[in-house]
């Protein structure tokens, strides 16, 4: 038990400030982690749940999905946590392509998820299929298959693109309801 | 190269893979298999090819890992009209692992395994019907040709109590899908079955629309997390098949990366090991030490997975010293807070006993069915390729395969220690050793209907890539094989008779590809 606590206490805490918004995925606002419990306290009323889904992917991007919740990024810090349901989300995150064994698993998700909903696709293929393209066996980007709010290119993108993906659609979704 | 007892008439093909290549017939075909499973060796991979266009055959081939290396043996089969079947030997009687890749091999080019029990299908689902074979030649790769979803049927338990639980294709966490169905009494799995196939997204089609230069980039593509291994073995394959050699500094540099993605991965898995037996601590410290070890790959070779820095003829990066200082000292960082955490994993008793007997493969079973690589080395199965069958610069660098004997999710939970200290040492030595000189080679034509193997150990098992050119530098034919077509079967095997919320823990302490098995 001494050297855990130890080694808890030596590593201190290592989480690092959020990034600064991404012009080219859309203009998001200040995302201070104050500003962004805000954003989603007054957008969701609540913590942002996603649901992830792999429709295909060839698990890089999951890698670096997973790696949001390292300390670095301390996604959870944010009010951002990854649910097991989608009838308990609020954003399906998606990466791909979308492969047609799983067009359909993807449509049953989507619809399962309660309105309103926000979908982020993540990565070269949820873009646009990438290397994989579209074929007997790819639907291509995930846009083909199901409504798509914010993509983010890269293969994989790095964390820290995704988390400004997942940020923009929040604020393009407050935009969108403001007005 | 032979398999002993038999004379094939084995051509060995050029490269960094000791490999040869036999034609046999159906007698052979027999007869090598036999030998090879009287010898306790392994079949790595089974494929097959459409050659109609050529000779008016089809063609399948089994790779065996024999003492000498890699023996490939292909057997042409005829087809005497086009609505006949061509059919094969089958091989699952022998080889337990053969029985996925037939069906594999039927669904996706209607080459039926003869006399096999099982001919369920497995590649495919809803994306094309039966009687539709998409890598035949004479099928566009770009049409789309929607299925009904059929029923498949799983092996049913009956008994006082059984009832079933059905998980996927979508799980719970951040996982790529796949359909488990439990037969459960109580909260003891009886049996499990997975149906597995859901992320094929046609890569061995796709390839026949890449040049033989640029495959490599697809080929990274096949399973993420090992994108280095699969870049290096389809590296190998296109030099063996133009019979050139990369530079030193290339191969040396390939290691590195090699080593490196090891490192990563078992980083990565040992914290998911901690949290999936709810040790949270676990998860928080190692996904720091990968995001610090990703980061300096981001920063000193522009991408994090170091993906597309292997091609054939080289390396597309090179490394800078005062990278490779920065590598070094991190290597040594990593290695210090991995003494600290081997140290309170091995201490901490409520982790152990999660660990410790559960999803238990004895070696016995690890040997029938064909396991490799850490699973295997977990279960008492010595094998490393970069042991017995050294590539350069492996040959210099004098590994040291780990080895655990209970066979346990304690026991892949110490091989991934042993071998990340050990990978840590090859990192130190490779850059101690690192020779100067050249990246990449010019790459020649490759000549129609070349062929070449690639065989890395990565770090989840051996991965293998079989490519043949075609006309106009083109690719005509490629086969990545992931090693979790060996390993996804003994899971079934060793989620029985543990309790339901064990199996994450069974089944992330083996850590398998699902889209390096589709593809």
């Amino acid at each position: 038990m001494i050297p855990l606590i130890l080694k808890i206490i030596r590593t201190g805490i290592v989480s690092e400030p959020v990034p600064p918004p991404r012009e080219e995925f859309r203009q998001a606002n200040s995302l201070r982690p104050e500003q962004i419990h805000r954003d989603l306290l007054e957008i969701l009323g609540r913590a942002l749940a996603i649901r992830q889904v792999d429709a295909g992917s060839c698990n890089g991007c999951e890698i670096e999905i997973h790696a949001l919740n390292n300390p670095y990024y301390n996604l959870e810090g944010l009010g951002i946590r990854f649910v097991a349901s989608p009838r308990h989300a609020d954003m399906l995150l998606v990466t791909g392509p979308v492969s047609r064994h799983m067009e359909r698993a993807l449509r049953i998700a989507y619809e399962a998820t309660p309105d309103p909903k926000l979908v982020v696709a993540v990565g070269e293929c949820g873009c646009n299929g990438g290397v994989f393209g579209e074929s007997y066996a790819s639907c291509g980007a995930v846009s083909n298959v199901i409504p798509v709010d914010v993509s983010v290119p890269g293969c994989p993108p790095p964390p820290l693109a995704i988390l400004q993906g997942i940020l923009t659609a929040v604020a393009a979704n407050a935009e969108l309801r403001s007005r | 190269m032979r398999i002993p007892g038999l004379s094939l008439g084995f051509i060995p093909l050029p490269g960094a893979v000791p490999a040869a290549l036999a034609q046999v017939n159906s007698v052979e075909w027999n007869e090598a298999a036999r030998v090879v499973h009287e010898s306790g060796r392994k079949l790595v991979a089974l494929w097959g090819a459409d050659n109609r266009d050529r000779d008016g055959t089809f063609a399948m081939f089994a790779a065996y890992a024999v003492d000498t290396g890699l023996a490939v043996i292909a057997l042409p089969i005829a087809q005497s009209s086009a609505t006949e079947i061509p059919c094969y030997p089958e091989l699952s009687g022998m080889f337990p692992v053969a029985n996925r890749m037939q069906r594999a091999v039927y669904d996706l080019l209607g080459i039926q395994a003869s006399d096999a029990s099982d001919q369920r299908p497995w590649l495919r689902h809803a994306a094309w019907p039966e009687g539709t074979f998409p890598l035949r030649r004479d099928f566009d790769g770009a049409q789309h040709c929607d299925n009904p979803p059929e029923a498949y049927p799983f092996v049913r338990v009956a008994g006082d109590g059984v009832h079933e639980i059905p998980v996927g294709p979508i799980h719970a966490g951040i996982i790529e899908p796949g359909h488990f169905r439990f037969s459960i009494v109580g909260e003891k799995v009886l049996r499990l079955e997975a149906r597995l196939g859901y992320t094929h997204k046609g890569i061995d089609k796709r390839f026949e629309n890449f040049t033989v230069a640029d495959g490599g980039r697809l080929a990274g593509r096949v399973s993420g997390d090992s994108t280095v291994a699969y870049a290096w073995a389809y590296a190998q394959a296109a030099e063996s098949l133009m019979a050139i050699a990369p530079p030193a500094r290339a191969t040396w540099l390939r290691a590195l990366m090699l080593e490196r993605e090891r490192v990563a991965n078992h980083l990565g898995d040992l914290g998911a090991l901690g949290n999936d037996a709810a040790f949270a601590f676990g998860l928080s410290q190692f996904t720091r030490l990968k995001e610090d070890w990703l980061r300096w790959a981001g920063a000193a070779l522009g991408h994090r997975f170091m993906m597309d820095c292997i091609v054939p003829g080289g390396v597309t990066r090179d490394l800078s010293s005062e990278n490779a200082e920065r590598l070094a000292r991190l290597a040594y960082d990593v290695e210090k807070e991995l003494q600290v955490l081997r140290h309170i994993y091995y201490e901490h008793a409520g982790l152990q006993d999660r660990f410790i007997t559960t999803g238990r493969v004895t070696a016995q079973l690890a040997l029938r069915l064909g396991l490799t690589g850490l699973a295997a080395r977990a279960s008492g199965q010595t094998r490393d390729l970069r042991v017995t069958h050294p590539a350069a610069p492996y040959d210099e660098l004098n590994v040291k395969a780990a080895c655990r004997r209970n066979g346990d999710a304690a026991a892949r939970v110490a091989v991934r220690f042993d071998e990340l200290f050990e990978s840590l040492r090859l990192i130190r030595m490779i850059l101690h050793k690192l020779p100067a000189g050249e990246l990449c080679t010019d790459l020649p034509v490759p000549r129609p209907g070349a062929m070449g193997f690639g065989w890395v150990e990565g770090w989840r098992g051996e991965v293998l890539v079989a490519l043949e050119a075609g006309a106009g530098g083109m690719i005509r034919r490629c086969h990545a094989h992931d090693p979790s077509w060996q390993n996804w079967p003994i899971l079934e095997h060793a989620a029985m008779d543990n309790i339901v919320p064990d199996f994450p823990l069974i089944n992330k302490s083996f850590n398998l590809s699902y889209s390096g098995h589709d593809s």
